[in-house]
């Protein structure tokens, strides 16, 4: 039982809980920030695993940038409480037992295929290097950079077009 | 160092448990961080594979896939944001505008 294993499992614990608080809480804000506390756990799974700088870019823009968006939406909608409806009555229990389905599935695989004596291999200072990243990146890789930067531009523009009012909306 | 199966059961549960959330609840925003709660299970599983094989494209393409989830965040809460605007509620039950 290494140092590793006990904050993999502590951790592990407080991401199935922070998780668990998300589906659960009437609150969308309470969500938000069980949203935040999964995020930094699965970042510190990113550290063990030897890949510090994904894990720095996990808590500036998933749990910084991202979660911000969401809590700054949140609070400029109002957590409003819609009162409950139910046209699908049979929703709830058929996505519980879905997923239970789709969960001992993935369980079964893992442990059928996968032997517990196969551990993870100690965090490399090569891999973990952000140069050998960014060189891997920027070559094997510069397509699909170049891909991932008009996706961004197309998604800011969309954002603006479509929170933006028409001059005849305004007009009213 | 941990047995390769743990981290991959934790994100077996953890894209579960975003399903439960993206079917089950039914405000819209909370279903948009189920989804990123699923992202993150993906991520997960690459970094592990990652850290199996010793490459470091797995790492290339969890950035890929932040950028991917930044990109559809923001063009989701602006769907969200201009809904509101028109039905003043976020409950996805509530859109049935489309319905015969």
């Amino acid at each position: 039982m290494t140092i590793n294993m006990l904050i993999f499992i502590f951790l592990a614990i407080v991401a199935i809980a922070a998780a668990t608080g998300l589906i659960l809480s009437r609150n969308p804000v309470y969500s938000a920030l069980f949203l935040v506390l999964n995020f930094l756990s699965v970042a510190v799974f990113y550290l063990i695993l030897g890949a510090p700088f994904i894990a720095l870019a996990q808590i500036t823009v998933y749990a910084g940038a991202i979660m911000v968006l969401f809590l700054f939406v949140i609070m400029l909608l109002g957590a409003a409480k819609p009162k409950e409806v139910e046209p699908l009555k049979w929703q709830r229990p058929l996505a519980i037992v879905l997923a239970a389905a789709v969960l001992l599935e993935g369980l079964y695989a893992l442990i059928t295929r996968i032997s517990i004596s196969v551990t993870t291999t100690a965090p490399d200072a090569l891999l973990a290097d952000p140069k050998t990243l960014a060189q891997v990146l920027y070559n094997k890789y510069s397509l699909p950079f170049e891909i991932t930067s008009v996706i961004l531009l197309v998604a800011a523009i969309g954002a603006v077009v479509l929170t933006k009012k028409s001059v005849k909306e305004e007009g009213k | 160092m941990i047995p390769i199966a743990f981290p991959l059961g934790l994100a077996i549960i953890l894209f579960c448990m975003g399903i439960v959330g993206f079917i089950v609840r039914k405000n819209a925003i909370v279903i948009f961080m189920s989804l990123e709660l699923m992202f993150n299970a993906a991520n997960l599983l690459f970094i592990t594979f990652a850290n199996q094989f010793q490459q470091v494209d797995g790492q290339i393409f969890v950035i890929f896939i932040m950028v991917t989830a930044a990109a559809e965040v923001a063009v989701g809460l602006a769907m969200i944001v201009t809904i509101f605007r028109g039905k003043h509620n976020v409950d996805i039950d509530q859109l049935t505008n489309l319905k015969g």
